[in-house]
């Protein structure tokens, strides 16, 4: 086993961050996490799914209090999605890895607390796990609403966001479909919650996907044309940081841009209820093995991703905690606070 | 474990509106779905590519400019796409999109969409890029035509010459006493076994066949796992599969089941016969369902 540094975390158990973990390995993972890392790393359970499972962010900061800045990931909330499950445990890893010896990485520790899920879905990414007929499962695992036959919602379409106007199929046996009414899933009404209890404190809100390459700003519904001029530019910084570390290419716009218009999405719902920075991660590829990604690029997409994600989160750090030493910073945050209010205030709509 | 032998023939471009050698010139005809009451009637399906494209004088808008990022000009090229791989590909060639140049918009009443799509192609087993020029008329809605027209040309490296893997290839297959089969491929960690590999290809060509007729504005198409294939018996020299795939659609999210009797042989290209969609299947098990493989904890 020839396997690169990066693949290989030398814990007690040295955990392979290169391959795929099934649902049971990703719990065991993140008990071992929480164990190697007192006073770091925490298991916040924050709702059931549908089949009971727990839904468990990882807690990780330093010194945390109960009046720091958030920042949160979520991963998997598609069952299928199998690269993004395991891009919330390279990131969890990355950041463990790095922040007693990268300054930076130290400071953001202490000034934010991450609220990281590796699987929000969990429901639906065991049942992709059974055999080779449920891998390309989607939703949640509900049960049916009367008068119709199949399993599930699609988690991302039932958010309180617009929900059921657009993108959406009222079919429960659609891939798409939004649900009897809006936050009937439990994993949905879970995040809901939980962000909503701390969403003043939090700074942004990233939700990670399979595939296509794209980072979607909001909205999904083409009612809202006005984009955030602030969020785009975030984005594309964050689409140009990606690019530089393997040359992929990963498209910045909003969903009724450059995928396809839709509601109810958390990434939307998040930045309705006043969070200023909300991305949806679309991450690799475009289409030639799609959602069964090769385990062999799952170190150069995490990669990417990473840079990606670290240039969205060091600029909403930098923005609230600017460096000390003058004038110059202060007016820039003071520029920023400006610009972000008038964006934040001119997102309602009826 | 062939290694890419791949003559690059710079000078020759892929153009989608030649003839292949000893056909008849190519036609519009329509889609003709082979009938389950019929089993002796077999209708080789699409041969797109007029020459002259079915545009009366009608009364035109003007041409729009497209944002090449955005998702009508990035539908309107892997429709392109799916056309280059049903009219050149094989096991040994396999075209995707690699990103959209320019792109324009024409509106035609009584006609349709009619996309002018300039991109950069890739081919996946040589790795070869050039750049594509295509036209994809997209018909309007209530007429007879569903399936979109396109013509298409491509320059630069893409027309590579595979001639050497495409014949040890199909030796082997057709000198071989037991027919091959495959399943789930790739597998669910996206592993795909070397001698699979030019089964999983010949799908995506052959599944280009239905996604091309399958596509419209409204749609993304991409070949999702080959759920399960078998060599057939054949009649004449060519290799004949029976296929089950499944595509994703990228706006539904749907995963759509097609069982497909596809033909090859290397001098005259991949056809497909027998397109059957099969029912919507919900929480089904695809025969032959397999455990997935036993996973060590990671270490």
């Amino acid at each position: 086993k020839n396997k690169s540094d990066h693949c290989v975390r030398k814990w007690k158990n040295h955990s392979d961050y290169c391959v795929l973990y099934s649902p049971h390995q990703i719990t065991a993972w993140m008990e071992m996490v929480v164990k190697e890392n007192p006073g770091v790393v925490s298991a916040e359970v924050y709702g059931r799914t549908f089949e009971n499972k727990n839904i468990t962010a990882l807690k990780i900061g330093l010194n945390s209090t109960s009046s720091k800045k958030v920042i949160w990931m979520d991963c998997g909330i598609h069952a299928r999605e199998w690269i993004a499950p395991a891009f919330c445990q390279w990131f969890v890893k990355e950041i463990l890895r790095t922040y007693k010896s990268d300054e930076r990485m130290h400071t953001i520790l202490n000034n934010v607390d991450f609220y990281i899920t590796p699987v929000l879905n969990m429901d639906g990414y065991m049942y992709s796990w059974q055999n080779e007929s449920t891998r390309l499962w989607r939703k949640s695992r509900s049960a049916p609403p009367a008068g119709c036959n199949c399993n599930g919602t699609d988690l991302n379409r039932n958010f309180n966001a617009n929900w059921g106007m657009i993108g959406v199929s009222k079919d429960c046996c659609s891939d798409i479909y939004c649900g009897s009414k809006v936050l009937s899933e439990s994993e949905a009404d879970a995040v809901t919650s939980f962000v909503q209890s701390m969403k003043e404190r939090v700074l942004c809100f990233l939700t990670i996907h399979s595939h296509g390459q794209l980072i979607l700003v909001p909205y999904g519904y083409p009612e809202i044309q006005r984009v955030c001029h602030p969020q785009m530019q975030v984005a594309q910084k964050a689409s140009e940081a990606i690019k530089s570390v393997h040359g992929m290419e990963y498209t910045v716009g909003t969903p009724p841009m450059v995928l396809y218009p839709n509601s109810g999405s958390s990434r939307d719902w998040a930045r309705l209820i006043g969070i200023p920075f909300s991305f949806t991660f679309e991450l690799r590829d475009k289409g030639e093995f799609g959602f069964k990604l090769p385990e062999d690029q799952i170190q150069p997409t995490c990669e990417e991703a990473y840079e990606g994600a670290r240039s969205i989160i060091n600029y909403v750090h930098d923005k609230n905690f600017p460096v000390k030493g003058g004038s110059v910073a202060a007016a820039t945050a003071a520029f920023w606070t400006t610009l972000l209010a008038s964006c934040l205030t001119s997102a309602t709509f009826l | 474990m062939h290694r890419c032998v791949c003559a690059a023939l710079a000078v020759l471009s892929l153009v989608g509106a030649s003839p292949t050698p000893g056909s008849a010139p190519p036609r519009s005809v329509p889609w003709k779905a082979s009938r389950l009451d019929k089993p002796n009637e077999h209708v080789i399906f699409l041969q797109y590519g007029e020459t002259e494209p079915a545009l009366k004088l009608k009364e035109t808008m003007p041409v729009e400019e497209l944002n090449p990022t955005h998702y009508p000009a990035r539908r309107a090229a892997a429709v392109a796409q799916h056309f280059l791989n049903a009219r050149h590909g094989s096991p040994y060639k396999w075209f995707h999109v690699e990103q959209v140049q320019s792109a324009t918009l024409e509106e035609i009443a009584g006609v349709g969409a009619k996309y002018h799509v300039v991109f950069s192609a890739k081919e996946g087993v040589c790795n070869s890029v050039g750049l594509c020029t295509a036209d994809v008329l997209f018909p309007e809605a209530g007429g007879d035509q569903t399936a979109p027209q396109v013509q298409c040309s491509c320059e630069g490296p893409l027309a590579i010459n595979a001639s050497a893997q495409e014949e040890a290839f199909y030796r082997r297959l057709r000198g071989s006493n037991s027919p091959v089969t495959g399943n789930n491929i790739p597998d669910s960690f996206g592993f795909i076994a070397p001698d699979m590999k030019p089964l999983w290809i010949l799908a995506g060509v052959a599944s280009s066949f239905v996604m091309l007729k399958e596509s419209n504005e409204n749609t993304l198409y991409n070949l999702a796992q080959v759920a399960n294939v078998t060599q057939l018996e054949s009649e004449d020299k060519q290799l004949k599969f029976q296929y089950h795939v499944l595509l994703h659609e990228m706006v539904s999210q749907e995963i759509i089941h097609w069982k497909l009797l596809v033909t090859w042989a290397p001098a005259g290209g991949v056809s497909v016969l027998h397109p059957e969609r099969q029912p919507h299947c919900h929480d089904c098990v695809l025969p032959p369902a397999t455990a997935p493989k036993e996973r060590s904890d990671p270490e």
